[in-house]
Formats: C-alpha cells, structure tokens, sequence
C-alpha cells in the first residue's frame, strides 16, 4: 500500500451563502491517477482550487506527504509541487507558446529574460510530447485543442509532483486524447501522482486506478476503479436511481427521402477546405466526425455567415439564401453553438438571464414599444433554468461563476429559444456532466422530430454514435463519406472511417 | 504529424503582424507626402527635423511609460498634470534652493506619490483606471494652478536650462540625448526583462497570469509608479527647455501620449505592445503638426486636420488586422 501524497481533511467551503463544498475528505495515493467524478457544479474544481491556493477554504486541512500544510496562493502550491491545467484555459492568448508555458518563471541570465534559453526548452518539453510546434507562434493562433495541449506543456515544465488535470480532454478529439494519455501513463511512470477530472466515463474507467464521487458538494465514495463500472459510478452521482441513463442509439423516424431542409454545393471555404456538398432532410440528424483541423467547425462558422465562403451554393428549403453575416444566418433560421462558450458563446461578465435572452430580445418587448419586459424576460430564463436543469441560485447570478457545464446549457438554452430551422452544434457536450448530456441529447432529438435539421459535430464518437441519423466523415477540408448509422457497426468502424484518407 | 500541419498554416496566414509595422508604413508615406509638399517651405532642413525631435521629446518619454500602462490593459490620464506640477516643484525649489540636486528629487517624489495613490486606487479600492486617474488629474492639475496663484515661476539656474532643456552635447540638443536614453532603458525592460513579459501577461489575460503565479495588483502599481516618474521627469524637461514652471505645462499631454502609444500597436485592450512603435508614434504626431504649422494652416485647421490623420491612421491599422481572419 503506497502512502498518501496528499490529503484534504473536511472541506467546507461556501460562496457568500451557497455552501460548494461540506466535510469532503480526498486522499491522493503517490503514484495514482485519481478521478474524480461528479455532476456539473457538483464542486470538483472548487476543491482542487483549494488545492492550488486559487480559492481559499472556510475550514479543513491539507497534507502534503504527512505535513500540513496551509496553501496561500498558487505560488505555495507551486512550491509543494503541485500544477494545475484549469478548465477554463489559461494561457495569455497575446504572448507566445514559449513565453506562456515559462510564465510565472521566466530563465534569466544577467538578470534578463532568456529567451533563446526558453525557446529551446518549450521546443523539448513540447516534442517529448510529441507535439511539433514553432514556440514562437502566438496562443491566439492556435485552435482549442492545441492551446490545451500547451496547457499541458506548461504544467508539466514546472516537474509538479502532484498534477491536476480538470477536464483536459473536452476539447481534444479522439486521436489527441489517446495522445494525451499516453502522456499520462509516462509521467505516472516518472512518479507524478495525477487528479483526473472528467465527465467521459470510458475515459476515467481506462486511465483511473481509483475514483472520488462528489455530489452536491459532498463525497459520496472513494474506491478502487477494479470496484466500479460504469452503471455503479452513475448511480452514486445521480443518487440511487438507476434509470437508464446511458444513451444508446435508437434507429429515429423520419423520411429519409424526404425534402431537404438545407442543401450544400461545392462550398469552398479555402484553398484546403473546399467541394464540401451534403444535403440534410428534414427531421434528420447528421453528424461531422473528422480530426481536429479538419475542417469542421469551418463548415458550421461559414454556413452561420461567420466567415465568408468563396464559392459555392447553400439552399435552405429549396430557395438559395446568400449569408453574409450572423445576422442573416439568424433570420433565416440558422443557429449555431459554437465551440468555445468561454470566447464565443456567452458575455461573461452578464448574468444568466441576459446571456439568455440576447439573441431573443425582440421578442421580449412590451407591447409595441421597444422597451424589453422584464416580467417576459425573467420568466423565459426561468423557464430555461427549469427545462435544461441549469444550475444557479439565481438567473441574475453572473454567467462565469457558474459551473462549466451549466454554462454550456445556457447557450444551449439560449439557442433553443429562438426556434431555428437548422441548428448546428459545434461539441455540445464538451464538459458537461452525463445527466445533462442525456438531457441535451434528448432535446436534440426532439427538436429534429419536429421536422427540423441538426448538424452535429463532435469529437466523441460515441455521442455521434448515440444521436445521429448518418455521419460524415471529414478528412483534410474534404468530405471522405458519408455513411447511415444503421451501417455503422462499431466505434472502430467509425475510427477508422474518420482517418482514412 | 497532424500538429506539424497546424503550425504550417498558421505560420502563413499569422505570423505577419500588421498593425505592429503600419506605423512605420504610416511614417513613411507622411514623411515623404510632407517631404514632397512642403520641401520648399523648409521641412526637411536638419534644423526643422532636430526641432520636431525637441518638440517632441516630452511626449516621447511619457510614451515609454504609457506603452507599459496600455499593454497592461490600464489607461493613465495625470501625466499631463504631473509634468506640470513637477515643472513648478522643480522651478520653486530652485527659486529658494538653487539645489539642482534637491529639486530633481522633489520633481520625482511627485511623480512616485502620484504613480502611487493611482495604482493604490486601482488595485486596492477597484476603481476603474479611468475614472481614478480622471479624478487624480484634476486634483493634481489645480494644485500646479493654486500654488503660486497661476503665476509663473521663472528658472535662472543656467545649469539646470543647459543640462534639462537648452543644451547641447555633440551638436545633439539634450532633449533628444534624454529621449535616447529613456527609450534604451525602455526597450530593455518591456523586451529583456520579466517585468516586461508579466505587463503583457496582465494585460492579455489577467486571471490566467494570476493563475501562473504572477501578483497582478503589484505589476499595475509598479507600472503607475512609472508613468509617474516618468511623467515628472518630462516636466523637469518642460522647465528646463522653458527656463520657467507653468501650471499649464502638457495640457492634453494625456491624450497625445494615448495616441502615440495605440499608433504604435499598441492594443488598447492590453496584451500586445511596443516601446519603439510608441517613439516612432509619438514622431509621427510631432512630425504632423510641424507639417501643419509650415503649410500655414490656421489653429483651427491644424486641430482638424490632425485628428482627421489620427484617426485615419488607427482605421488603417485596424483593416490590416481584421483581414487576418
Ligand atoms: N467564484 C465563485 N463564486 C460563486 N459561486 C461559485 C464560484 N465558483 C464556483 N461557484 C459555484 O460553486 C459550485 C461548484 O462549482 P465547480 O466549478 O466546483 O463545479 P464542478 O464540479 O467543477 O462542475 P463542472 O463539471 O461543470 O465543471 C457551482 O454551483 C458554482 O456555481
Ligand atoms: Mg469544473
């Protein structure tokens, strides 16, 4: 029996009058990947800020290999060493890969920034990972799954003996998680003990050796992962009922030969990403699978009018509509969710309630005045709160403290509202906990019964699995194929689909 | 594999920063338009240049400290105020002291106290750096009026004339020695040094330089105190150049400085910035209104027809970077 590394000793922590977290007892073995488990605002990164001197707590204690110790800020932390890679990025997007992962500890020779000394390193510790990028180039080029991985670099350069990874996978497609485990597997094996935070239940019962629920802010059990499968883990973090939460896939009536919704030809997008054609029927689902870069979420941004398209066609219900600007691709019934909440889903520093009813302001006036009702308004974000099962004391509560996932449901919710023809997901479920996925996978499916189209990209393969009608598969900016689910036998075949060229 | 693709095209589309070079583009198509308009009326004669430099010299050193304050993300509007309350520190002292030594220091503890009580608001009470700095400026600004009554202090201490405004060394006006060596210090701490990197990390992504261990409330301190110095240190250069303190010294100093500093690329929301584009900014204005001046435009005009040019010249940084997308 290896001993603890490090111990947390009742918890408590509460923010102005909501309590996150009470009595929570964790315990991290030397030389274990921890996960740690629990729905969406369930508190798992309040305690690991605790951790990391980001939040302080109300009481309890923590030990670091049998000593308590009292962590300040993340500067203590960082001396006991102990690295985070937060959820919510956090790299400078202004500065470079090589400034960003020494920030916080620059080299220095004679006193000055040296940089030729840092590019090289950066250059190291980034190929060890095996990520071949130029150090100079600046973060806000990158997309989000490599700002991720940098992420990764970044705490890794800091030799933490204790590593905490919250989320780190849900922006990476397939092929970088299997990256990114790999890395895992190599640092466990140089002695660096790891809390994995993860809502992908395959991921954590493959890479985990033991597993903490937390549910609404209590530890509900630690176990040894050998003890757990899956159906156990979902039952301890819904609380007993053991419903079928799992989403399996169930062959969906709608006619496909139908008439089609939204038509696609040769769009052409840029000089890699183009010929892109595919139809969608009325009432179907279609998924986009395709490695990072492929140019997915290039097709959603363009047919939503956020970049502009060099050539090619798109008809919407057999008349051609010529979208120029977000606005356009709203009014004519296009919505998109995109990628990013944090930058490009929601205004941060409002409150749920605004964020909610942004695009549906119009909608929201008094009579035929241009003054917004307040009684509409607040009623429409209730009403999200209750049908999304959003979690926040109060719709007026400031968007960016509320958990990851609810944050992901209000863009989810805010779309909703506005009834779209075509709704176009860019990885709805990133982060996001397996009830509320169920529930948004759910509404998925009933906003496609209704006739209407949903293009659905997703790095998960299983959640593409679960909801789609038929999936095609992107290689390079080309469409590669296009296959009915029915066809579809396993996840490999659609592995495999996706990285053939 | 697939990361080394990434990389490759990015590199392409991103790696040129345009907005960083459109000031020297800028300053290269106004130098020769000017050059070729006004040659004849004795623009580009070595003694209207050496002068647009001397004029200049007071807004390009406040430059140096505004590129930190605005990369940071934060905004400085007392140095205006401060150059000229510095101006009639330094010009009473010497009027009682003749202490050049004595006067220097009083100059300077002004600019640190005011750099001081900025960042103290700005950090500690949370006040937005606008409207602390507003409420400073006014404060500041009438107490340079009320100390003598608005009256003028006149400075007959030749060493402190020569070595601060009048001088020269080598045939170069001692103006533009200072402005040299502000900026060689200037360019060394915002490029070569950690300071530097964390002024840009707070100003591109606050909560994450935090996050990396970096204490952000005394990165913005030390970054007001600064812009304090060195804004009193321009108006020692006031007095001397002026062998007398005014209250009215660098009024709308503020305002140029902001300008000098945001056409130099330097991001007005923080993150990205540039001590040499500041230099080349704060020329470019100095080099505009010289050019206003000898193409005879009346007062009225030249206040147009400048910010016209400004405004311009920041559209035309902006286009270059929106087409990146
Ligand atoms: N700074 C803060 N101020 C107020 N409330 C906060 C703050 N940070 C977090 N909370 C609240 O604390 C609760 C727990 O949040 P936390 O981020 O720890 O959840 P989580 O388990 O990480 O969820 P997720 O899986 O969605 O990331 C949430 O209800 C959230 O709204
Ligand atoms: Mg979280």
């Amino acid at each position: 029996m290896s001993k603890a590394i490090l111990e947390m000793k009742g918890i408590n922590k509460s923010f102005g009058s909501v309590s996150v977290l009470e009595n929570v007892d964790f315990s991290l073995k030397e030389g274990e990947v921890h996960a740690l488990v629990g729905g969406n605002g369930a508190g798992k990164s309040t305690l690991m800020k605790i951790m990391t001197g980001v939040y302080s707590l109300d009481s309890g204690e923590v030990f670091i290999n049998g000593g308590k110790k009292n962590i300040q800020n993340t500067k203590d932390a960082k001396e006991n060493g102990i690295a985070m890679i937060f959820q919510e990025l956090s790299l400078v997007p202004t500065m470079s890969i090589a400034e960003n992962i020494f920030l916080g500890e620059e080299l220095t020779r004679n006193g000055f920034r040296d940089v030729a000394a840092m590019k090289k390193k950066s250059k190291e510790i980034l190929n060890e990972l095996g990520i071949f990028i130029n150090p100079e180039l600046k973060v806000n080029q990158l997309s989000v799954g490599m700002s991720q991985m940098i992420e990764i670099a970044k705490a890794i350069s800091k030799n933490a003996k204790i590593l905490i990874l919250d989320e780190p996978t849900a922006s990476l497609s397939d092929s970088e998680t299997v990256q990114l485990f790999r890395i895992i597997k190599q640092l466990k094996e140089n002695g660096v003990s790891m809390v994995y935070i993860s809502h992908r239940m395959n991921e954590i019962l493959s890479i985990s050796d033991s597993v903490t629920i937390l549910r609404d802010g209590k530890k509900v059990i630690t176990d040894k992962i050998e003890n757990m499968d899956l159906d156990k883990i979902i039952s301890h973090l819904v609380g007993g009922e053991t419903s079928q939460r799992k989403f399996e896939w169930v062959e969906r009536e709608y006619d496909a030969d139908g008439d089609l919704i939204l038509k696609v030809d040769n769009l052409k997008i840029n000089e890699k990403i183009q010929n892109i054609s595919f139809g969608l029927t009325k009432g179907e689902i279609l998924g986009i699978a395709g490695l990072m870069g492929s140019g997915r979420t290039e097709i959603l941004e363009t047919l939503f009018g956020i970049r502009r398209k060099l050539g090619g066609t798109v008809e919407l219900m057999g008349k051609v509509v010529n979208i120029k600007n977000s606005e356009d691709a709203i009014k004519s019934g296009f919505a998109l969710i995109p990628e990013d909440r944090r930058r490009q889903g929601l205004v941060l520093g409002h409150s749920v309630k605004s964020n909610a009813i942004l695009p549906y302001l119009r909608k929201l006036l008094v009579g035929r005045t241009h003054l917004i009702s307040e009684k509409a308004s607040n009623e429409l974000a209730k009403n999200d709160i209750k049908k999304l099962n959003i979690k926040t004391d109060s719709i007026h509560k400031k968007i960016n403290l509320l958990s990851g996932g609810n944050q992901q449901k209000v863009v989810i919710a805010k779309w909703l509202n506005m009834n779209p023809k075509v709704m176009m997901l860019d990885e709805p479920t990133a982060g996001v906990d397996i009830g509320a996925k169920t529930e948004i996978i759910e509404i998925i499916r009933n906003f496609a019964d209704e006739g209407k189209g949903v293009i659905l990209v997703s790095s998960e393969l299983t959640e593409l699995l679960s909801v789609c009608d038929r999936i095609i598969t992107m290689f390079d900016g080309k469409i590669t194929a296009s296959i009915l689910r029915k066809n579809i036998n396993s996840e490999e075949e659609l592995q495999n689909a996706v990285q053939r060229n | 594999m697939q990361s080394k693709e990434i990389s490759k095209s990015k590199l392409f589309f991103g790696s040129i920063e345009w907005n960083k070079y459109m000031v020297y583009i800028v300053f290269v198509i106004m130098f020769a338009l000017f050059s070729i308009v006004l040659g004849d009326k004795g623009f580009l004669t070595q003694n209207n240049l050496i002068n647009v430099l001397r004029q200049t010299a007071m807004i390009s050193i406040m430059a140096v400290a505004g590129t930190f304050v605005i990369a940071s993300g934060q905004i400085d509007l007392t140095v205006g105020a401060v150059a000229a309350m510095s101006a009639m520190i330094v010009s009473l002292v010497l009027q009682k002291t003749d202490s050049i030594f004595l006067a220097l220091v009083c100059g300077l503890t002004l600019g640190i106290s005011s750099g001081l009580i900025n960042g103290i608001l700005v950090t500690k009470f949370r006040i937005p750096p606008f409207l602390a700095t507003m409420g400073m400026m006014s404060v500041i600004r009438g107490s340079a009026m009320w100390i003598t009554n608005t009256a003028a202090v006149p400075i007959k201490n030749m060493t402190f004339n020569k070595v601060f405004g009048i001088g020269n060394i080598g045939g170069l006006p001692v103006l533009i020695l200072w402005t040299i060596l502000f900026y060689i210090v200037g360019v060394i701490i915002f490029n070569k040094t950690i300071f530097g990197r964390h002024t840009l990390a707070v100003g591109g992504n606050e909560v994450s330089a935090g996050y990396s261990g970096i204490k952000i409330d005394k990165i913005k301190i030390i970054v007001f105190l600064m812009s304090g110095v060195f804004a009193a240190f321009a108006g020692i250069l006031y007095a001397g150049r002026m062998q007398a303190g005014r209250f009215s010294f660098g009024e709308g100093d503020e305002m140029s400085v902001i300008a000098a500093v945001v056409l130099g690329g330097t991001s007005m929301s923080g993150g990205t910035g540039s001590v040499v584009g500041a230099l080349v900014g704060s020329i470019l204005m100095g080099v505009i209104n010289n050019a206003l001046i000898l193409a005879g435009l009346s007062s009225a005009q030249q206040t147009i027809v400048r910010g016209v040019i400004i405004v311009v010249a920041v559209v035309l940084s902006n286009l270059s970077q929106k087409q990146k997308r």
